[in-house]
């Protein structure tokens, strides 16, 4: 059973706020959710161990690199906020 | 010509257009005036592209030197959250509104290679997360069929767009039955292909062990057509596979009779009568074409949901992290950072979004991560498993796509009874085969008692035929089945 408290952490950890309303709702409906993905519980699992995994590694070398700033423009033209070409975020160590 | 430009299938309109009998223009001018005249009503396309003159010429000019690509010239739907250079691809998010994408997906490149047309870009459940499309930021998509209704999703808009002919055919993406569903609720065909088959390069993903990109068609030859368009091994997603990674034993029953296997055990409860009948007639039909029928169990099915509905949010909490306001998308601004980053993810997303990143945020926490995730993980290889044995004695299994036709707007406002919509078509996605739907006729529904708008009152006690779709799944990289049977259903009706 998930309780307000729990949600308000999850929604914390998520960097999400819920409102006082808001947050009733969602756990009741995250209870009705759990106890249904609940009955995975339930399913017995055959034990594993000699297996072979299914996936497996893809490698590939370093290389096929473009021209240096063919992307600069597109990148920051989607910036929120910028100085020249640079990003322009707050500020998060303060001096004072 | 009897039929319309636009309501010709692909491989109808490449006929046409390499007989002089249409041109590249008039075929774009038709889809353009059916949505002008359908789109403000219906909302299955978010933008639609003003006619690029340059690339309809270089088409036309192609088809004229009897160029042999089927998708030269043919208008496409594209799903918001596939990336096409220089378009707006909002994944309908308010997060991504204005997100201008600065790459072409793998899929769009390929297409631009054929020679095809995009269209427009079509609505979609915020991300792909739902199934009826409206958890859109930007309004729900109406299923053409009965306007009252949904017309599934998460890509609804790209099954309305065909289904009304304002486009020959569309790309979909299918985390969970995202093609499937919203194909089977407008009578067209939808194919999920094996993981791996198509790059994932470019689309904006829900869940990346799940997600597929595929075509939303009005026949299997089109479903065809589009899928091999678009599919191979692709440098940008090493999850792409080569030809032949799987075994591919050549289906026992031979190339066009097949062994179809039904799994009785899953229809006993939940589909509805009329559902079950044409699903049952159309077995009928299949073995009197000369397939057989075949029953197999698949006991860990009934807890496919389950698992996917733990799979699926974990990674999505995962995928979205990385929107937080900061280098693109929507970004609101408080007093501190941390602010920054609650007011642009509390804002940008919707409640269903939310939703699911708490809920993956949940299930991989410390104190659940076993219980949970790692048991959902483990039950889907032990679904796979199962899957393979059955496939030693079938070529294909079979199910209804839905267990109920189109349903009606607001009608599933209850989390959990959305997420039930996609029963049958969540295993595929869980185990990296490839499914389609195909149209398996009409049952017969009432209007609502309660409609999406007063205007639709008029519709109440008036009987509408809503399509159904037969669902079948084949082993790894075998589509080819997929093809074979889809046809079959196809010719006996």
């Amino acid at each position: 059973m998930a309780t307000t408290e729990e949600v308000k952490k999850l929604a914390a950890l998520a960097r999400i706020k819920i409102g006082e309303a808001e947050l009733e709702k969602f756990t009741s409906e995250f209870d009705a959710i759990l106890a249904y993905v609940g009955q995975l519980e339930k399913l017995e699992l055959p034990k594993s161990g000699d297996e072979k995994p299914v996936l497996r590694n893809v490698m590939r070398e370093d290389g096929g690199p473009h021209a240096g700033g063919t992307l600069t423009q597109k990148l920051v033209e989607q910036f929120p906020q910028r100085e020249g070409d640079a990003l322009s975020v707050k500020q998060i160590i303060s001096h004072d | 010509m009897t039929k319309l430009a636009n309501e010709m299938t692909i491989a109808e309109a490449a006929r046409t257009l390499r007989a002089r009998e249409l041109t590249v223009r008039e075929l774009w001018d038709a889809c353009a005036e059916a949505a002008e005249a359908r789109n403000s009503d219906l909302n299955a396309f978010l933008e639609i592209f003003d006619a690029d003159d340059a690339t309809i010429a270089a088409a036309q000019e192609r088809i004229d030197a009897n160029d042999s690509s089927l998708l030269c010239g043919i208008p496409l739907a594209i799903k918001d959250n596939i990336l096409i250079e220089g378009k707006i691809a909002s994944a309908a998010s308010k997060m991504l509104e204005n997100y201008r994408a600065t790459y072409d997906a793998t899929v769009i490149k390929k297409l631009k290679e054929a020679g095809a047309l995009f269209f427009g870009r079509t609505n979609m459940d915020e991300f792909a997360m739902g199934s009826s499309t409206e958890h859109s930021a930007f309004g729900p998509t109406k299923n053409p069929h009965d306007t009252a209704r949904v017309p599934g999703g998460s890509s609804g808009g790209s099954a309305t767009a065909v289904a009304a002919h304002m486009a020959i055919a569309a790309l979909g993406s299918d985390t969970g039955g995202s093609i499937r569903q919203p194909a089977a609720f407008t009578g067209l065909v939808g194919l999920k292909p094996t993981y791996g088959a198509v790059s994932r390069s470019g689309l904006i993903p829900l869940g990346s062990s799940l997600d597929q990109i595929g075509p939303v068609a009005k026949t299997v030859e089109d479903a065809r057509i589009l899928y091999d368009a678009i599919r191979g091994e692709d440098a940008l997603d090493s999850t792409t596979i080569p030809d032949g990674l799987y075994s591919t034993n050549p289906p026992t029953g031979g190339s066009t009779h097949l062994r179809v296997g039904v799994p009785r055990h899953l229809l006993r409860e939940g589909v509805e009568a009329d559902v079950l009948t044409a699903f049952d007639a159309t077995l009928e039909s299949l073995v009197q074409a000369g397939h057989t029928l075949v029953d197999v169990e698949l006991p860990t099915s009934s807890h496919a949901l389950a698992a996917y509905y733990v799979v699926m949010p974990a990674e999505v909490s995962t995928n979205l992290a990385r929107l937080d306001g900061m280098r693109y998308g929507f970004a609101k601004r408080g007093e501190t950072l941390l602010d920054d980053y609650l007011l642009s993810r509390t804002e940008g997303f919707g409640e269903e979004t939310r939703r699911r990143i708490l809920l993956g945020t949940f299930v991989l926490s410390s104190g659940y991560i076993d219980a949970y995730y790692r048991k959902a993980d483990a039950a889907r290889m032990v679904l796979r498993r199962e899957f393979e044995k059955a496939f030693e004695a079938c070529d294909v299994i079979a199910s209804p796509t839905t267990p109920s036709p189109a349903f009606t707007f607001g009608e599933k406002s209850n989390p959990l009874a959305m997420y039930l919509e996609d029963i049958f078509t969540v295993t595929a996605n869980l185990t990296g085969m490839p499914a389609i739907s195909v149209p398996m006729g009409t049952v017969e529904r009432e209007g609502p008692s309660t409609s999406f708008d007063s205007a639709q009152d008029k519709s109440l006690g008036i009987k509408k035929q809503l399509p159904v779709g037969i669902h079948f799944t084949a082993p790894h990289q075998e589509e080819d089945a997929l093809f074979t049977i889809g046809r079959s259903v196809e010719d006996s009706r």
